[in-house]
């Protein structure tokens, strides 16, 4: 977990090819209310395109994007 | 002139839903992985989501567990020849006497790729609405009997997927 951000639900997306990272990521959104943070890890270097892309098309935010080796973590806020 | 122009395009762009149409008129393994993942991937989006299944796409509906009589000769030769069910697609390039589609398919496990019939209950779940061709199933003589069970089939025919097309933002031929 990052230090400056309250995460609430975190999701281990790792060694999942397209679609699932966006997939998962649309499902399981919705299990934190509107204004959580949820932290995903995704090792789908399309990911990087991808999750930027669905949360501009479904509403939500990333407030940022770590990467460390091979995986990428997003931190995104849901919106709607 | 260019004022009609203008008002075609207000016709046209006005009443567009956040939706996209497929057709899925191929019954390769590989499209149909395309127009799944398209299909999965819009739904993601929040994009209300139609697979309209015609010609080759239509064998890709068949239940493999389905058996239904009465069919007449053609319609008995169509039925063996073609696939029953997405578990039995083969690739368009490669497929080398079915090696390379086993070979395609133990690869797409390897790297957790979804199987064709992964991908068909995660459209269901994701509401992604499916529609058949009622004509295609006709010429290949299938009958709704042995279709799949999917929780939001229709059968139809043109004017039912262009009624979604026209509103639609997004249309694919796949």
């Amino acid at each position: 977990m990052s230090a400056d951000m309250k995460v609430d639900k975190v999701m281990d997306l790792k060694g999942m090819p397209c679609p699932m990272p966006v997939v998962k990521v649309s499902k399981g959104i919705k299990d934190v209310e509107v204004g959580q943070v949820i932290e995903a890890h995704t090792t789908d270097p399309g990911s990087l395109a991808d999750f930027p892309a669905w949360a501009r098309t479904s509403g939500n935010e990333i407030l940022k994007t770590d990467q460390t080796g091979d995986v990428i973590k997003f931190y995104i806020k849901r919106k709607v | 002139m260019k004022e009609k122009e203008g008002k075609a395009m207000e016709k046209h762009s006005a009443g567009q839903e956040n939706k996209l149409v497929e057709i899925v008129f191929s019954g390769d393994l590989d499209k149909a992985l395309a127009a799944f993942v398209i299909a999965t991937g819009a739904a993601a989006m929040g994009m209300d989501v139609v697979m309209f299944f015609t010609f080759w796409g239509t064998p890709l509906l068949r239940d493999k567990k389905k058996k239904v009589g009465g069919k007449d000769l053609m319609g008995k030769m169509f039925g063996a020849m073609l696939p029953k069910g997405v578990s039995k697609l083969k690739l368009s390039k490669m497929n080398m006497g079915g090696m390379g589609t086993a070979m395609m398919k133990s690869l797409m496990k390897k790297k957790n790729v979804a199987s064709l019939e992964d991908m068909l209950a995660l459209a269901a779940e994701m509401d992604v609405r499916i529609f058949i061709c009622e004509m295609s199933m006709d010429l290949m003589g299938f009958k709704r009997e042995e279709m799949i069970d999917y929780p939001n089939l229709t059968f139809c025919g043109v004017a039912k997927m262009l009624e979604e097309a026209q509103n639609s933002k997004v249309q694919f031929f796949i």
